[in-house]
């Protein structure tokens, strides 16, 4: 990951410190995500046999992953095959070069863009910008985040942080710069709101001949990529321009149409709600007299690799980016995505994102902490990701990488007494005797627990020296 | 119900050193059904808090000796289902990332026969009526572990409703995290107190006396908590409210 947006920012408990503050933030973030919740829960019970197609899920993803070389060069043939032009990028530098090379090749100077994790992933359009190219978000909520000034805060639902009176003043104030203004006596009502978008946006689809997109999934046998989404504004940008250039994570390669029917039944459902989501667009290479005419594919590594090798670590691969992780998270739920530092928030991003940036920066090495280990995300993920699992090995990462010197020290000592009951006993002894000479506010980091909670009282005798006394609790 | 069992208490280092009466009710409550209580003085800590806060070789050593000292016994209990759930999942990644195949097969054998409280009377001793007797308003917190970990389901609530005198209120929105998390409550205390103050917010909302809940450790958060607002709500461990009778105090 490039993340050269998220260089040098503060570690996750001192942004997400912040962020609980925000009222307003935890409201929306509150009202969305229940929202969602409920329809995901109504229907994934509906589903007859939710445990095995989880199941399917998650054994097709496994196996694909472990023949991923194989797949992919499959994929590649059939793309070429299809009239389309295949490219290999190792990391975000290699990616932006290639997409702007091929942008410029065009002689156009601005592309609409579908809604995609991986362009931002690399950060994209910052890098067409150095080129003086435009890029412009089309999908509802990365047109929010773009107008204004923003960064994602949620993976299905971008501007997740916003309502609609804020959605209102950005229109108002930025939609002049980018295009068509917004109408003056827009209101927050949401059909105004999306008709505003509507008419700004059609403009845009209208006059521009390159679009770039992501997929959500690749099937190798056909070559043939996939969109999933609601608006209808990915398949605008997917049908009208000439040129095409999808920028791909590798292990969204899947190998068959009949393994993408499994996807496609269990990623509405787990994202949206939906049981099934308004548009799905389908495209293989280039279809003469129909479509872009021009189709390039540049396969994305920049990470995904290295995750591969992390036997514990890789199953964070199988994520089809469905979300239903965040909406469940109590963290995510009272932080927001902004607090995780990455384009990927959330359970999900504090899996993924150390994995594929590193944990040399502050930030990335305390994602994996960035969790109770409550569960629920494992539970609700389609694909049966144990994301409590990958945190607890990540976190033994953390440890050997970097710093926590202080801790290091202090889980030693915990274990030197742990490991003797003639120490614990001893260690316990002295707790009761001087119980009354514990203050009420601990000093450094265990403040964190007693400036908001009180301690619990240390009793006189502890169990071990009560079963001892009594001759095995005979009292 | 089956009589004369002879059960290891696996009484947990939280509770030894802070919480004793939850080792003694247990005692107590085994005890009075008929069954043998030993409480093998070897032990000391699951191994908890170092696997997951990044310190598995701490957790392997603390594994070894937990799988010594309750290897002979029919049945372990401990009043913990956080600490069960670290033996039951953690215990066996521990054995097989320290690539010893005899001890992954000791640690499978032995979680086996490790259970939660709840999970000891219902299943393997076969009561719900423990012949308890406690006459406060109760609301229960199934915590992650209990729900998501070991799957308890509603074996804590079918103990509670047969507790005399108890009058059981439900717990808004029960199944959400309190924000204890171990580590994370001093690692990310900021996010820890939000999700813990929602949390005393819907306890207070059910006007119970008594918070109760089958881990000591979500229930130190909470109980601080509560405290912290004068919130005048108690919190009490599951064993304590079982091993309650009419004549004896909990």
């Amino acid at each position: 990951m490039s993340g050269h947006t998220y260089l040098g920012m503060p570690a996750f408990p001192e942004r997400s410190a912040a962020a609980v503050q925000d009222a307003q933030l935890r409201h929306n973030l509150r009202h969305a995500t229940r929202t969602i919740r409920g329809k995901r829960a109504a229907v994934i019970d509906e589903l007859p046999d939710w445990p095995g197609a989880r199941e399917a899920a998650k054994e097709i993803k496994d196996r694909t992953l472990r023949h991923l070389d194989r797949y992919l060069v499959q994929l590649e043939e059939a793309v070429t095959a299809a009239g389309g032009t295949v490219h290999w990028a190792a990391d975000a530098a290699e990616a932006n070069r290639i997409v702007v090379g091929l942008v410029e090749a065009t002689g156009e100077r601005s592309v609409v863009k579908v809604k995609s994790m991986a362009t931002q992933e690399i950060g994209l359009n910052e890098a067409l910008e150095s080129a003086g190219i435009t890029a412009y978000e089309t999908d509802l909520a990365e047109l929010i985040v773009q107008l204004g000034e923003d960064t994602p805060s949620h993976i299905l639902v971008p501007a997740i942080h916003r309502n609609r009176a804020e959605i209102r003043e950005i229109f108002q104030r930025a939609m002049a710069d980018w295009g068509r203004p917004a109408p003056g006596d827009l209101t927050d009502d949401p059909r105004a709101l999306a008709e505003a978008a509507r008419l700004h946006l059609r403009e845009r689809f209208m006059s521009t001949r390159v679009a770039v997109s992501g997929a959500n999934f690749m099937v190798a046998e056909t070559g043939t990529l996939v969109v999933l989404e609601s608006e209808g504004n990915g398949r605008m940008c997917l049908t009208l321009p000439e040129t095409l250039i999808s920028v791909v994570g590798i292990e969204k390669t899947i190998p068959t149409w009949e393994d993408l029917s499994v996807f496609l039944e269990l990623l509405p459902r787990s994202s949206t709600g939906e049981r099934m989501n308004p548009y799905t667009t389908t495209w293989t290479g280039v279809t003469p007299g129909d479509g872009p005419q021009t189709f390039h594919l540049v396969l994305l590594d920049n990470g995904r690799t290295d995750v591969l090798a992390d036997q514990v670590g890789r199953q964070a691969l199988r994520c089809i980016r469905c979300s239903a992780c965040l909406n469940v998270c109590p963290v995510y739920q009272r932080t927001g995505g902004h607090a995780y530092g990455s384009v990927y928030p959330g359970p999900i991003g504090a899996i993924l994102t150390p994995q594929l940036r590193g944990m040399q920066s502050e930030l990335d090495a305390s994602l994996p902490y960035a969790s109770t280990l409550c569960g629920a995300c494992y539970e609700v993920c389609p694909v049966a990701i144990d994301i409590p699992e990958v945190l607890v090995h990540l976190r033994a990462r953390a440890v050997q990488e970097s710093g926590h010197r202080a801790e290091r020290l202090a889980m030693r000592a915990a274990r030197w007494v742990l490991e003797r009951p003639v120490r614990l006993t001893r260690a316990q002894n002295a707790a009761g005797r001087f119980r009354r000479l514990i203050p009420k506010r601990l000093p450094g980091p265990l403040g964190g627990w007693t400036d908001t909670r009180d301690l619990p009282p240390v009793p006189r005798e502890s169990f071990r020296a009560w079963w001892r006394r009594t001759e095995k609790g005979d009292s | 119900m089956r009589r004369n069992v002879r059960v290891a208490l696996f009484v947990t280092c939280v509770n030894d050193t802070i919480f004793p009466d939850t080792g003694k009710a247990v005692v107590r409550l085994l005890r009075r059904l008929g069954h043998e209580v030993d409480f093998p003085e070897g032990q000391t800590c699951c191994g908890q808090m170092h696997v997951n806060t990044g310190y598995p070789e701490a957790a392997t050593a603390l594994m070894r000796r937990f799988t010594q000292v309750f290897g002979g016994y029919e049945a372990v209990v401990a009043p913990s289902a956080s600490c069960v759930a670290t033996v039951r999942e953690q215990y066996p990644r521990l054995a097989a990332a320290a690539g010893d195949p005899a001890l992954a097969e000791e640690v499978t054998r032995v979680a086996g026969k490790v259970y939660d409280l709840s999970e000891l009377l219902v299943d393997v001793l076969g009561t719900t009526d423990v012949g308890a007797y406690y006459p406060h308003t109760v609301t229960y917190h199934p915590t992650c572990h209990s729900l998501r970990g070991l799957h308890l389901g509603d074996r804590p609530l079918r103990l509670l409703r047969q507790v005399r005198g108890l009058r059981l209120v439900e717990l808004p929105e029960a199944a959400e995290c309190c924000g204890f998390g171990g580590t994370f409550a001093v690692k990310n205390p900021a996010v820890s107190t939000a999700m813990g103050i929602d949390k005393v917010t819907n306890v207070i909302s059910t006007g119970a006396e008594v918070l109760c809940a089958a881990d000591n450790s979500c229930l130190t958060h909470l109980g601080g908590t509560l405290s912290r607002l004068r919130a005048g709500v108690r919190t009490v461990h599951l064993a304590e409210i079982l091993a309650s009778v009419e004549s004896g105090a909990a």
